[in-house]
């Protein structure tokens, strides 16, 4: 297990410096720069500007100087918003991120698995197809049509939630949020974990345990559950990526002052180092996130383990 | 009962005519009433949004200054009624299914062919080879993949070619790795290893018979592909990186919707259901095919 645990994190880190490498080269050699949009300035102001941001060292020799300073905590000053370094701007936002990320995250997971599971004991009920019906709407509308609506029924007319802003950051504000965010991945998982609930319902070790007469709650929780969970763990790691760029535009629709809103509106200013912050954070989030489900993965299923 | 079970699996008597498992595949689709309902529906809207110019006598850009922002009606000859700049939803909804469905369309064709020779030639070579192939698959699994194509559209333009490669390029990745694991059980097969007994060089075996075997899940997820394109192109829309003025999509004309919809619901609610309407169909297709293809889940 251990040894297994020290070549995922080895791996991490070839994986995130790819990420760094492609993304930092790939802002640099696009055509604009970050002062484009401001005032025309006269050849030596902008020549003292870029001198400041070392914009005018070659591309190799910043990049080696990012990374010096990403290897401190460095991210960084941000180039539009001047009274701010990366750092505070992700400081600020990344736990709004998060917070939100995480919860729907969990309601993803519990939500899914709960109602997959409960649909696939019901094969071919009411029920079922209710639930099936629920899920292929929840995948085939998109969360940016969910989330204004969403807004305007609850927020506006029944008036119960508050329709944008992160207020007192409380349970009301993050209500609306969460849920857009997380229903396409309740839809998806709740799919995933029926079907798979439905093929270890009818292997040979469930019928063993009914046989020698365990109770069906027994049988579900303690036996099939945990065998049908194992496609849903492997799915995390693509929900992370999805719940992340999800939040890029959930941010944006709730005017939530996350870290989501900062990429797009980064990378249209030009501002290269804060579009890089975003990126660095996300990456090594998800990269984080797909280790931690590669570790429950072992923990669920022993043949991972004893194949390393 | 025991002599038709002696007579399919001996040779094929004249009486039995064999049934081909693509035969047999196609009667099963055609069965599943989800799934040719879905097939109509996505030939119905390929069709509207091909033969859209026929169907109505107005240019996509043309502006009506008396009727801006209308309800739908028939007698003011706006079917879907008109956007907040005057133009015509009817006429801008199919004209944004050519976009949304190409752009499924060819994502899918990309990811189909990079995927396919990707997750046979790894599967096929095995050893060093398929590690180094697939342990590539895994680090651009783990990239942020839509930033990447974000930055993309931000920096070299918003061409419409370019967003069907960039999607294309993101939904490979499972492709390769389903086809992977089909090609490294067929290469186990006896009639691979017949093949290759007879001396059939790689290239040979992997075009003549892994390819066809596999055609069967990748038919599968590229129907299941096709949404998760068109969804992909809506969000770049949404975010106003997707196609531009005066062409438009599905993910364009909801954006614009959502932002008016307490005032004009119906620019929000005919593209939606429209892509809602794809979406669905595409599922039940591939869900469809997944049943009549899997002699199992019968």
């Amino acid at each position: 297990m251990w040894t297994y645990l020290i070549r995922r994190l080895a791996s991490a880190v070839p994986t995130l410096f790819i990420i760094i490498a492609i993304a930092f080269f790939m802002i640099r050699l696009a055509p604009g720069g970050p002062f484009d949009r401001e005032r025309v300035v006269p050849p030596e102001i902008s020549a003292n500007l870029n001198r400041v941001y070392h914009l005018d060292e070659p591309l190799p020799r910043q990049f080696l100087r990012y990374l010096g300073g990403l290897a401190r905590g460095d991210f960084g000053p941000s180039f539009k918003y001047r009274d701010f370094t990366v750092t505070e701007l992700i400081a600020a936002g990344f736990p709004v991120s998060l917070k939100i990320g995480l919860l729907a995250m969990a309601a993803a997971v519990l939500l899914g698995v709960g109602l997959g599971a409960w649909a696939a004991q019901r094969r071919n009920s009411a029920a079922d197809h209710m639930v099936m019906g629920l899920a292929m709407t929840g995948i085939a509308v998109p969360n940016f049509v969910v989330a204004p609506l969403l807004s305007l029924v609850i927020g506006v007319y029944l008036n119960l939630l508050p329709v944008g802003g992160l207020g007192d950051g409380g349970v009301r504000h993050l209500l609306l949020p969460v849920i857009s965010l997380a229903l396409p991945q309740v839809a998806y998982i709740a799919r995933l974990s029926r079907g798979s609930m439905l093929e270890v319902l009818n292997a040979d070790f469930i019928r063993t345990g009914r046989a020698k007469g365990l109770t069906e709650r027994r049988v579900v929780f303690r036996h099939a559950l945990k065998n049908a969970l194992t496609p849903v763990v492997s799915y995390l790691g693509p929900a992370t990526a999805a719940i992340v760029t999800g939040s890029v535009v959930i941010e944006q629709i709730f005017g939530i002052p996350g870290l989501g809103r900062y990429f797009v509106q980064g990378a249209l200013n030009r501002d290269y180092t804060l579009v890089m912050g975003v990126v660095v954070t996300y990456g090594a989030l998800i990269i984080a996130l797909n280790l931690v489900v590669d570790l429950l993965y072992g923990v669920l299923d022993p043949r991972v383990r004893s194949r390393e | 009962m025991t002599e038709a079970a002696t007579v399919t699996r001996g040779r094929p008597a004249v009486a039995a005519a064999g049934r081909s498992p693509w035969r047999d595949a196609a009667m099963h689709l055609r069965r599943n009433r989800a799934a040719m309902a879905g097939l109509t529906t996505l030939c119905v809207l390929a069709v509207l949004s091909v033969a859209v110019p026929l169907l109505s006598p107005y240019a996509i850009d043309e502006i009506f200054w008396d009727a801006i922002g209308t309800g739908p009606s028939l007698a003011g000859g706006h079917p879907f009624g008109t956007d907040a700049n005057g133009r015509d939803l009817f006429l801008r909804t199919l004209y944004a299914g050519r976009i949304s469905l190409s752009v499924g369309l060819a994502a899918s064709v990309v990811s189909v062919m990079v995927g396919v020779f990707w997750g046979t030639v790894s599967g096929y070579a095995g050893g060093t080879a398929d590690s180094l192939m697939m342990r590539f698959v895994d680090i651009l699994y783990a990239l942020p993949f839509m930033f990447f194509v974000i930055l993309l559209m931000v920096y070299f333009g918003r061409h419409v070619v370019l967003i069907f490669v960039a999607i294309g390029m993101v939904e490979w990745l499972d492709m390769a790795r389903i086809v992977r694991g089909e090609t490294l059980s067929l290469k186990r097969r006896e009639f691979v290893e017949a093949a290759r007994a007879m001396g059939a060089p790689p290239a040979w075996i992997v075009l003549r018979h892994v390819i066809p075997n596999v055609i069967g899940p990748v038919a599968v997820f590229a129907t299941l592909t096709v949404p998760r394109a068109i969804l992909f192109e809506s969000f770049l829309s949404f975010l106003g990186l997707g196609i531009q003025e005066p062409m438009t999509s599905w993910g364009v004309l909801i954006s614009e919707g959502a932002t008016q919809m307490e005032t004009q619901p119906w620019a929000l609610v005919f593209p939606a259901t429209f892509l809602a309407a794809t979406l669905f169909s595409l599922n039940f297709l591939g869900d469809g095919l997944r049943d009549a293809l899997d002699p199992k889940q019968r």
